[in-house]
């Protein structure tokens, strides 16, 4: 039993990475990572909500039938997104400032959607917490990842210390352009080691 | 004159998926040829108008007169989905031939995150009705704009040699990030 949570949550971490092997996602992941942090906050808030909405979705998976189970998902979810946006605008206001848009956006992450879908409607509570713990903390991987990419190459900065001189650095990778660019090196590079 | 500002900088300067990264999946999903990206543009440019009419009116005359602000996430959500689903139903009996053209796109516009984004966007604006039509509707068209140009570079790039792990997503990724910077040309013009 033990075994197989460990096997669901690296499955989630690792094998099906939600940002570098199923590539979804991928709003968040480009709009929110201009510096390592703002994309580390990303993933942690989208892991939140993954973990509680598989394990709602999958305590309530009886009682939903199936012709409306689409729009149920979605209200589950877009509760603990709420629930997110208002402790966020309360305890970090800076940091839901820098995020802004996207955190309401978490509602249409397919991944959420995805996971709801394909894993919580089938599988038990326990679970399905530790699928969303997993893929949640993939997500928060790949995205720290790409910001901690983009502000090094942008800022010469990486997680707000300087590790540069400050004559260093091309700022077009904190803007959209270069979030482009360093996803689809970074996803080269994955695809690379695969092989 | 002020629409004109609203209309241009929202296709070319602040362009929805180039500069804001809304919408990228379509973006990236259904990019493959010119014919289906100017469909998905289609789609997109009718819901998204129709859309933010009706959360706009929600917001002001529903969540704002209750003092219900914080419903504004779940309701919609729900109202998007409720009317992509209605705009399917209706098209489907009433003009055949455009929901043939539309077919599988419709669906796939509620998980798109530019219709919810942009309702948000236009309340956070502070936007009146008019305003956030012309919004609604340019951001589309920037939407239809980014979304065919990168069909069209993508369909001649399968025809190339790329190096075998920079094959699919990478190299559509660089060209998009090449893309958003000959977008990020016309920053500065208008706000």
């Amino acid at each position: 039993m033990n075994n197989n949570l460990i096997k669901v949550f690296l499955n989630g971490l690792i094998k099906e990475n939600p940002t570098f092997v199923l590539l979804l996602g991928m709003c968040p992941t480009l709009g929110t990572t201009s510096s390592a942090l703002n994309g580390m906050s990303m993933g942690l808030a989208t892991m939140f909500v993954l973990i509680c909405s598989n394990a709602a979705i999958s305590a309530l998976k009886n009682l939903i039938p199936d012709m409306v189970r689409i729009p149920c998902f979605i209200v589950v979810i877009a509760t603990f997104v709420t629930v997110v946006q208002m402790a966020m605008e309360a305890y970090v206001p800076a940091l839901y400032a820098s995020l802004g848009l996207f955190i309401p956006l978490i509602v249409v992450n397919c991944i959420v959607l995805g996971r709801a879908e394909a894993f919580a409607a089938k599988n038990s509570v326990i679970s399905s917490a530790f699928d969303g713990l997993g893929i949640g903390l993939g997500f928060t991987l790949g995205l720290t990842c790409l910001g901690a990419v983009r502000e090094l190459l942008g800022t010469g900065k990486l997680f707000g210390l300087t590790l540069m001189p400050d004559s260093y650095g091309s700022l077009v990778f904190v803007l959209a352009p270069g979030g482009f660019i360093a996803l689809g090196y970074l996803i080269a590079i994955v695809n690379k080691m695969k092989k | 004159m002020e629409y004109i500002l609203i209309f241009i900088t929202a296709v070319f300067v602040n362009n929805v998926v180039l500069s804001q990264f809304l919408g990228i999946c379509p973006f990236l999903g259904v990019s493959k040829k010119v014919e289906t990206a100017m469909g998905m543009g289609a789609a997109v440019t009718f819901v998204l108008a129709l859309s933010t009419i009706v959360t706009f009116l929600i917001q002001k005359y529903v969540l704002d007169a209750f003092g219900l602000g914080f419903m504004q996430t779940i309701s919609f959500i729900l109202v998007i989905a409720a009317l992509v689903q209605m705009v399917e139903i209706i098209l489907k009996k009433v003009s055949p031939a455009l929901y043939q053209a539309l077919g599988v796109f419709l669906p796939l516009i509620t998980t798109n995150c530019c219709v919810l984004g942009v309702a948000i966007l236009v309340i956070q604006k502070d936007y009146n009705l008019l305003e956030s039509v012309v919004y609604a509707i340019s951001t589309a068209l920037g939407f239809a704009l980014a979304l065919v140009i990168f069909a069209g570079i993508r369909e001649q790039l399968a025809m190339t040699n790329v190096p075998n792990g920079m094959k699919g997503t990478p190299i559509a990724l660089v060209t998009a990030g090449l893309l958003a910077m000959a977008f990020m040309g016309f920053s500065g013009i208008g706000a």
